[in-house]
């Protein structure tokens, strides 16, 4: 490997949901990774409330660049670059990593790279496993996205095979677990009662796995409906709920159609790597059942540690400094956030104006 | 002393650059929807105006509302991370305090008014044009009628309600380089400003949702 003091030096800020992330890489090391969350917050809503994480974003920006720093041990003015989340995401909570990113970016004279939050979350896995091998499949699961993603370059082409058409995979575990009076957010405590409940004990539905269903397409509506009507009917007949194996029946039915559908799509398009991301990745299960499958296919698993698959900053920072490494193009002073910034856009270029004299842009660059 | 003031709580994206003695580059635009993509090229060029970089500046000034607050955001969250960045002090001024030193109202008592949306107004009473008398406060313009009987009023929340503000007085937006100009005399004149938080005026909206709904069928 080459020295890793020529690899770039990124700073990536994150703030597309209720995690403030400040992560520093240099080229796919990850050097700082300082996350604020706001979750505790948003529990007695039963999800997450946009002004409230907003609110938070503001107050937790400067002391977590700083954390970031010094986690890392290194000096702003060293740094070759600021990524941050342009989007997708709450718009009010984008806004503000965004409005930081620029405010650093230009004061410090860096070049600003805004970059799509999906993208972040496949090229995170750089930092644990190295370059990602291209093409890379990438199933992307969290409270806010289901999507399968097939990229041969995560600074250029991501390509989707596949979403969620209605609740993301996340949204079902944060349900069941309202349902079952379990708290917020659903995914851990579903995860740690399933492991003593029995997952074969009720057949819940596996949504779109019919023969005419589109292949890589995800629905987790229906079954998080007949999940609840499950529990229901054993509530009116005045029987207990058996919260273990109903947590590990709906989980069992969760993760076996992602990977079933990851799977597939990776041996139709001839993909011997999977790579899966986003906050449900950390769900066990779906960890080991992975394995299973890809081990039985021939696919090679990659699977970041848990505080990598959650949002952070660091996989900003980590498709940040491969926008430096391949020369992708800087976005101007005039980014903003873009709530539904299309996932094939790994970043948002600007019109051709030049960062390396941030102090002496014209305004007639920035308008051009 | 060179001040780099910025306000972004009501329509105007504003910005401002004061040596101590004089505004010497300032750009104001208006448009509610476009903060996030407006306030950085304007930074950058008023600097340019003004001839300079941004580290020369000696100290951020920053309007801390009350205004709508995605917009007031995009200011504060800029005015914060330049002073990290230069390691300059931030100061935060009232927006509408703005307003009344641009009135140059020398004796009041006058009121501001900002838009508020929903029906209501940002406002504050005003004994002179340096001298605020109320907490600024939200309220529905109906509602505030008999404490602002018969005093002019400045500002865009003014000219919304006419029936209720009729002695409407310029300016209607507030600008960079009179919040630049009260932050310098108010330095100068050895006062505190306040921290640069924001004035939001109103708990975040956040429905706490209702019991779990049933979903099987009657
Ligand atoms: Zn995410």
């Amino acid at each position: 490997m080459a020295d890793s003091r020529d690899e770039p030096l990124v700073l990536g800020i994150e703030t597309s949901c209720d995690e403030t992330g400040v992560g520093i890489v240099r080229g796919t090391t990850l050097l700082a990774d300082a996350v604020a969350s706001s979750v505790d917050e948003h529990a007695r809503f039963g999800g997450v409330v946009p002004e409230v994480a907003s609110r938070a974003h503001l107050e937790a920006m400067v002391p977590t660049i700083d954390r970031a720093l010094k986690e890392a041990g290194v000096s702003a003015k060293d740094l070759d670059g600021i990524a941050v989340t342009a989007g997708p995401g709450l718009a009010g909570a984008l806004l503000v990593g965004v409005s930081a990113a620029k405010a650093y970016a230009y004061a410090l004279g860096k070049p600003l790279y805004g970059v799509n939050h999906l993208a972040s979350h496949i090229c995170v896995d750089q930092l644990e496993h190295g370059p990602l091998p291209e093409p890379t499949m990438a199933l992307l699961v969290s409270g806010g996205h289901s999507s399968l993603l097939l990229s041969s370059d995560i600074t250029s082409d991501v390509r989707p095979m596949g979403a969620t058409i209605d609740d993301a995979a996340g949204e079902a575990f944060d349900k069941i677990a309202r349902v079952l009076n379990l708290g917020f957010p659903g995914g851990p405590v579903i995860d740690r009662y399933a492991r003593e409940g029995d997952p074969g004990a009720i057949a819940f539905p596996r949504g779109l796995t019919g023969p005419r269903d589109p292949a890589y397409d995800f629905s987790f509506s229906g079954l998080k409906t007949a999940v609840a009507r499950w529990i229901e009917a054993r509530r009116a007949a005045g029987e207990e709920v058996p919260v273990r194996d109903v947590a590990a029946s709906f989980q069992e039915a969760v993760v076996d159609v992602l990977t079933r559908k990851a799977v597939r799509a990776c041996k139709d398009e001839g993909v011997d790597h999977l790579m899966i991301g986003g906050g449900v990745a950390a769900n066990s299960r779906l960890r080991a059942l992975a394995q299973e499958r890809c081990e039985a296919a021939g696919i090679r698993l990659r699977v970041p540690r848990p505080k990598l698959c959650t949002d952070n900053g660091a996989m900003v920072a980590a498709l940040g400094a491969e926008m430096v490494a391949r020369n992708r193009a800087v976005s101007g002073w005039d980014l903003s956030a873009d709530s539904s910034l299309p996932v094939t856009d790994p970043h948002v270029p600007g019109h051709g104006h030049d960062h390396d004299h941030v102090h002496e842009v014209s305004k007639e660059n920035l308008y051009s | 002393m060179l001040l780099l003031a910025l306000d972004t709580a009501t329509p105007a994206v504003t910005v401002a650059l004061h040596d101590g003695t004089d505004v010497i580059a300032s750009s104001s635009q208006v448009d509610a929807r476009r903060h996030g993509e407006l306030l950085l090229p304007a930074v950058d060029r008023v600097l340019a105006e003004a001839g300079l970089g941004l580290d020369t500046v000696t100290g951020i000034v920053v309007g801390i509302g009350p205004g709508p607050y995605t917009g007031l955001r995009v200011g504060l969250m800029t005015a914060d991370t330049f002073g990290l960045a230069l390691g300059v002090p931030v100061h935060g001024v009232c927006t509408l305090d703005g307003l009344a030193y641009a009135a140059d109202i020398e004796k009041g008592p006058f009121v501001v008014a900002t838009d508020a949306r929903r029906k209501e107004v940002y406002w504050a009473r005003y004994a002179d044009s340096r001298t605020r008398l109320t907490d600024p406060a939200v309220d529905r313009p109906a509602d505030i009628a008999e404490q602002v009987a018969g005093l002019p009023a400045v500002g865009a929340g003014a000219l919304l309600y006419p029936d209720v503000f009729p002695g409407v007085h310029e300016p209607e937006h507030v600008s960079a380089a009179a919040l630049a100009s009260l932050a310098a005399e108010r330095l100068a004149a050895g006062e505190e400003l306040p921290a640069p938080r924001p004035l939001y005026l109103r708990r975040p909206d956040a429905q706490v949702p209702k019991n779990y709904k049933v979903v099987t069928p009657k």
